[in-house]
């Protein structure tokens, strides 16, 4: 039995909503004294465990709230669970939100740079890529326009080849496997294939079910935080489709 | 732990560059005059002040306009580096709840800005010092101690702010207020030597007017500060520090649920 390349042990995560947000320090002080702070807790993710061996795909589906996001903050050790533990063998890259940390007065070029510096490549890596990383988005002529004057489309192929350099031994995607129109979705798609390929390990979040289908081999199943269901892409992909229908949870 | 902090350092300098210099691009891009305005504005505070002020107060001080811009410089880089230290954290919430990257990054990346202004005006200082016959001496070289002091209070500070900002958004106000009466205790237009000595000793209890008070003993003065001056300074220098660290190693995580 090999290592296993990531390991999610009982990961739960408790997040609390209520008084803490949106609250002055006057109020809070009020409130404390009077006794009338109320938080609520609730677990976006509630006691999932899975394992995936070298070479595996995960798809992780669910419906809008299930935690699939957050699960993936975990992983990359963005947030920390409440309970329980991940144990990741290997370098991790994550796409998420492809489109948001990008400074909007800046232009295209700073922003290119700003991106790959927190994907955590090196200046002279990004140097070096980003004439291909240019050539990949097809915008040459956009490269010192103020961000704010491009297109949703064109911020998220930017966005893309930039993370498209990337060479992870694991690699986690939300929702970002193919980014624009036509062409360049089939065209994005393909370079994800690539960098699948050459890693370990890859976890998916996906809504497109045929997507999970062609790509992934493994499936986890959340909903309200709660995990349905672990194995096979195609069986479980079958009752997830079900499920979609009828709005009966399987038995897990 | 410190060569933790240096490793992290080296292994981020790419981040840690490209945020200065979009804080840099930000700030001066649709500025004619561009960085040109770090000088200029100095100057012309100097200027007026001196002009205005040395008439009312200027009797009893001697060299009254550096006296008071000593106070001004520090004044400035203190509120300056602390308000956009509170903003760090929360202006950067998008990056950091993408990537793994320590948080306290942006708060240094945030300094570096109004530490570059403040050499700026220090260099202001100087040379007006210098125009207005004020004898430089060898001790102005112990001048880096309170600057250090203060880089680390600011730094601490900011931590310390970023922190309750994200917590709670009417900090920045309140903050303003708070900063506003530390200015009219920090004996900037004054002096407190008119003060008997038990409040001389309150004044004390403010860490920028510590700093203050050594720049214009060794600028002014000629004199080096008795020791426990360099010890208030040192201290809260590192108590700001130390509670900064704290609190960021501590809800390290919990940042996230404030976004």
């Amino acid at each position: 039995m090999s290592k296993p390349i990531i390991e999610v042990n009982n990961v739960s995560v408790k997040y609390i909503t209520g008084d803490l947000r949106n609250i002055g320090l006057k109020e809070y002080v009020m409130k404390k004294l009077t006794r009338k702070y109320k938080v609520q807790e609730f677990m976006a993710v509630n006691g999932v465990s899975f394992t995936l061996e070298q070479g595996d795909m995960l798809g992780i589906i669910g419906t809008n709230g299930a935690g699939k996001s957050t699960l993936l903050k975990v992983v990359t050790k963005i947030m920390e669970p409440s309970t329980g533990y991940v144990k990741a063998d290997g370098k991790i890259a994550a796409l998420l939100e492809l489109a948001s940390g990008f400074d909007e007065e800046l232009n295209l070029k700073e922003n290119a740079y700003l991106r790959g510096a927190m994907l955590g490549y090196t200046r002279k890596f990004m140097d070096e890529k980003y004439p291909e990383i240019l050539a990949f988005s097809e915008l040459q002529e956009y490269e010192q326009l103020p961000f704010k004057h491009l297109s949703s489309g064109m911020k998220s192929r930017i966005a893309f080849s930039i993370a498209a350099m990337v060479e992870p031994e694991i690699l986690i995607l939300d929702e970002v496997l193919s980014v624009g129109d036509g062409a360049f979705s089939e065209k994005s798609e393909t370079k994800m294939r690539e960098i699948i390929k050459s890693g370990k390990a890859t976890i998916l979040v996906s809504h497109s079910i045929p997507q999970v289908r062609r790509i992934c081999n493994k499936v986890l199943w959340l909903d309200h935080g709660k995990q349905i269901a672990f194995g096979n892409a195609d069986a479980l992909c079958d009752k997830y489709e079900e499920f979609l229908k009828t709005g009966v949870l399987p038995e897990i | 732990m410190f060569t933790k902090i240096i490793h992290t350092l080296k292994e981020r300098k790419f981040l840690f560059e490209e945020l200065v210099k979009r804080d840099f691009t930000k700030k001066y891009k649709r500025t004619i005059l561009g960085m040109f305005w770090s000088v200029l504005g100095p100057l012309i505070t100097l200027g007026v002040m001196a002009l205005v002020f040395t008439h009312f107060f200027g009797r009893d001080i001697e060299h009254f306009a550096v006296y008071m811009f000593c106070g001004n410089l520090l004044f400035s880089y203190f509120k300056e580096s602390t308000n956009q230290g509170m903003m760090a954290l929360y202006y950067n919430a998008e990056i950091f709840s993408k990537v793994n990257v320590p948080k306290y990054l942006f708060l240094l990346s945030s300094n570096v800005s109004s530490l570059i202004n403040f050499g700026i005006n220090l260099v202001i200082l100087l040379a007006f010092s210098a125009i207005d016959g004020v004898v430089f001496t060898w001790k102005f070289i112990l001048l880096l101690y309170p600057i250090l002091c203060l880089v680390v209070f600011n730094l601490g500070a900011g931590l310390i702010l970023s922190a309750l900002y994200l917590m709670f958004r009417d900090l920045r106000y309140l903050y303003d207020i708070f900063t506003l009466l530390l200015m009219y205790v920090s004996a900037i237009f004054y002096s407190i030597e008119t003060f008997p000595q038990v409040y001389q000793n309150i004044f004390h209890l403010n860490p920028v007017y510590v700093y203050i008070s050594y720049f214009r003993k060794i600028i002014l003065d000629g004199e080096i500060p008795q020791l426990s001056l360099h010890l208030l300074a040192a201290g809260y220098a590192i108590i700001a520090l130390v509670i900064g660290a704290v609190i960021y190693k501590k809800k390290n995580y919990k940042f996230l649920y404030y976004i």
